[in-house]
């Protein structure tokens, strides 16, 4: 394992410059494409919807009624449009998941960089916190603390979800601060007399850009699934329409068993694509930082050679052997559980930072 | 065994906090908790009341401190308290019926989940862009999907329409649980398919992650050398890539078990498994406080025993993890 700086690579100059969009790698087109038609539905569905979502019709016929050209998804025992819901309910999630994704992501930046850059003793009990709180189980504290709310709203769901969310980007914020703490152009910062605050807001944060957008990234896909879950369950405000309340009362009024697949398969399969979307997203921009993760098509397609997936990397084919930022991220939760021990550490160079903090 | 030691100081830490914020929830959050419990079952006795308001910290149960240290004598006695909706049983006995379902079901599927999980990724990575490798995709939708959507799907389609498995419960109705063959037979059969839907849910997680570690160990230096020197591909593969790449999978099974446990609770209610999840929503909804909290100290103790484990495991596989240690 080769210690090779790491290069900044900011994800946000990618939507700047519209020629790298054909460079970007299939799957982060299609995962983009496919979000941003969920963002689009979220924003305009509601408002092009034909039905109020809780609007009860009470002909008999149009109890569970199949989908038809007045109702495109068919409609729920109380002849509610399924569709009126589903885009109700993409908005009301992907909105509670952006939130939450927002706050915690701001909060594991702050306690990451606090973390490495102040280092000492606040580093250690930083440190400690995230660690632990990513060893406990969140869905089961989640539950609890739910349990004991007895008024269960979307307010309430953002607050816990926000609060349990941050540890996992802190730790990888706290790695990549901990890389670049002692660059020289932070140095040469602190040498000019500028501000703790400064630094941190102005050289340190804008260097993670990419990093802190995957720890985005990765919050709202847990938000999803977490939030979705809770619903479920019936840990949430029944009355109002998300993707998970949707689930929930198409469960509880046995749509599936009756074969109303139209009110149960459509805001689960939405949960799923937008899932998948993100992930595709994720791993993208990945592999943008990653050729190697690239298959193999691409990956010969470099040095315009064929070269099979098993031969040994030929000398002219060398990539260097780091890392993206976003590739660190995903690879940093294989190594949480040794937690600041791990052997891609080495990686990251904290341990270098390391060394330099005990000169 | 330095790092066998620290390692059990960060678990202490992380029992002791997992213990104190469990302590202050029912403290902190709005509401009286004893009342809503009387509320819901009225023919607790009058020692009941004490004993919640106690256990909750309503009413005057004295100072905070000493609260405190009643509440850990408490937990350390593996006393949680009378049980409500059940009562008078403790919440003990309650949780012991239930713990070996979870334990037994969950823990079989996540081992099966991890090993092929982790043999595909050796696979998807040593043969890059081939037909396993292009199947990522599919395999991360199938992941993406709720699990509990999934679950209920394959319910719906295996057991209510096809009659393949048995639909929900963790054994026959009659039966008495036992250790003879027709409550054991008729327990397996319930559990394959909830055993089945956490496989294949989170098999794509284990894989993909196998999957990019190889693909990176595999251009290594000492991968090439060992191919340069004419050993046979099943030798490369195993005892140089997959072998080095072993060590973060093992580390993220630690850190996954949390994850594997929430899936657990969801697919306990999917299929009304007599397992502890299916007993942590049961009280949610009834109120039953002092199993919440029980439920979630000891699922919260099971997954750090759990994470000890994996870094033991660690330790004597990987004499990386060693020598990082000795020189430190």
């Amino acid at each position: 394992m080769t210690a090779v700086p790491i290069t900044v690579e900011p994800t946000a100059t990618i939507e700047k410059h519209p020629g790298r969009w054909r460079r970007l790698p299939v799957k982060a087109k299609a995962g983009a494409v496919t979000l941003g038609l969920f963002i689009l539905a979220a924003i305009i569905g509601p408002m092009v919807s034909p039905y109020d979502p809780s609007y009860q019709n009470p002909a008999p016929s149009l109890s569970m009624h199949a989908p038809y050209g007045a109702h495109l998804l068919g409609t729920t025992q109380t002849g509610q449009d399924v569709l009126a819901q589903l885009l109700v309910g993409i908005r009301l999630t992907l909105e509670l998941a952006f939130i939450v994704g927002v706050v915690a992501t701001v909060l594991a930046v702050i306690v990451g960089v606090t973390a490495a850059y102040l280092g000492g003793i606040w580093d250690e009990v930083l440190s400690l916190l995230s660690n632990v709180f990513l060893v406990i189980p969140a869905l089961p504290l989640l539950v609890v603390l739910l349990g004991y709310l007895s008024h269960k709203g979307q307010t309430a769901t953002i607050l816990v979800l926000s609060v349990l969310g941050w540890p996992w980007g802190a730790r990888v914020v706290r790695a990549q601060t901990l890389a670049i703490r002692n660059r020289d152009f932070i140095s040469a910062a602190r040498e000019a007399g500028e501000s703790t605050w400064r630094i941190i807001a102005f050289e340190i944060v804008p260097n993670e850009v990419s990093l802190i957008a995957a720890s985005f990234v990765n919050t709202v896909l847990y938000a999803i699934g977490t939030s979705v879950a809770l619903a479920f369950i019936g840990l949430t405000d029944l009355n109002t329409w998300s993707l998970g309340t949707i689930l929930y009362w198409a469960q509880s009024q046995n749509a599936l068993q009756l074969g109303a697949w139209w009110w149960f398969v459509p805001p689960g399969l939405a949960v799923a694509l937008m899932g998948t979307a993100l992930v595709l997203l994720n791993t993208g921009i990945d592999e943008l930082g990653n050729p190697r993760l690239r298959d193999a098509r691409s990956a010969s397609r470099i040095a315009g050679h064929l070269v099979r997936p098993t031969d040994p990397t030929p000398v002219l084919h060398e990539v260097p052997a780091e890392r993206s930022r976003v590739g660190s991220f995903l690879h940093s939760f294989s190594r949480s559980s040794l937690l600041d021990e791990a052997p891609g550490a080495r990686e990251d160079g904290s341990p270098r930072s390391e060394e330099g903090a005990k000169q | 065994m330095a790092f066998i030691v620290r390692r059990l100081a960060f678990y202490i830490v992380a029992a002791w906090v997992a213990l104190t914020v469990n302590f202050f929830i029912p403290r902190a959050m709005p509401g009286n908790a004893v009342e809503a419990i009387m509320a819901k079952f009225p023919n607790l006795q009058p020692s009941a009341f004490k004993a919640l308001q106690a256990m909750l910290g309503v009413g005057h149960p004295g100072s905070l401190p000493s609260q405190y240290g009643r509440y850990l004598a408490d937990v350390s006695r593996l006393d949680f308290g009378t049980d409500v909706s059940q009562y008078p049983a403790s919440v003990s006995s309650v949780l012991g019926a239930t713990i070996p379902w979870t334990l037994t079901l969950v823990g079989t599927a996540t081992v099966i989940a991890f090993l092929v999980g982790t043999g595909f990724g050796i696979i998807a990575g040593w043969r890059h862009g081939g037909w396993l490798d292009r199947m990522l995709p599919g395999l991360m939708f199938l992941q993406a999907i709720p699990y509990f959507f999934l679950a209920l799907i394959l319910l719906e389609l295996f057991a209510q329409r096809l009659h393949l498995f048995p639909v929900g419960q963790g054994y026959t109705g009659g039966l008495i649980p036992g250790w003879h063959w027709d409550f054991i037979s008729s327990a397996i059969d319930h559990s394959l398919l909830p055993a089945f839907t956490i496989v294949i849910t989170s098999i794509a997680g284990w894989m993909l992650q196998m999957r990019n570690v190889m693909v990176t160990t595999i251009g290594e230096d000492y991968v090439i050398a060992a191919q340069a020197k004419g050993l046979s591909s099943r030798r490369v593969i195993f005892t140089y890539a997959a072998r080095n790449a072993l060590l973060p999978q093992l580390q993220g099974f630690g850190l996954a078990l949390g994850f594997v446990v929430s899936g657990a609770i969801v697919m306990e209610i999917v299929f009304a498994y007599p397992g502890i999840g299916l007993l942590l929503v049961n009280a949610v909804t009834s109120n039953d406080y002092p199993m919440m909290q029980a439920i979630f100290l000891v699922i919260t103790f099971a997954v750090l025993l759990a994470n000890m484990l994996v870094d033991i495991i660690i330790v004597f596989t990987d004499p990386r993890a060693r020598s990082r240690e000795a020189t430190r």
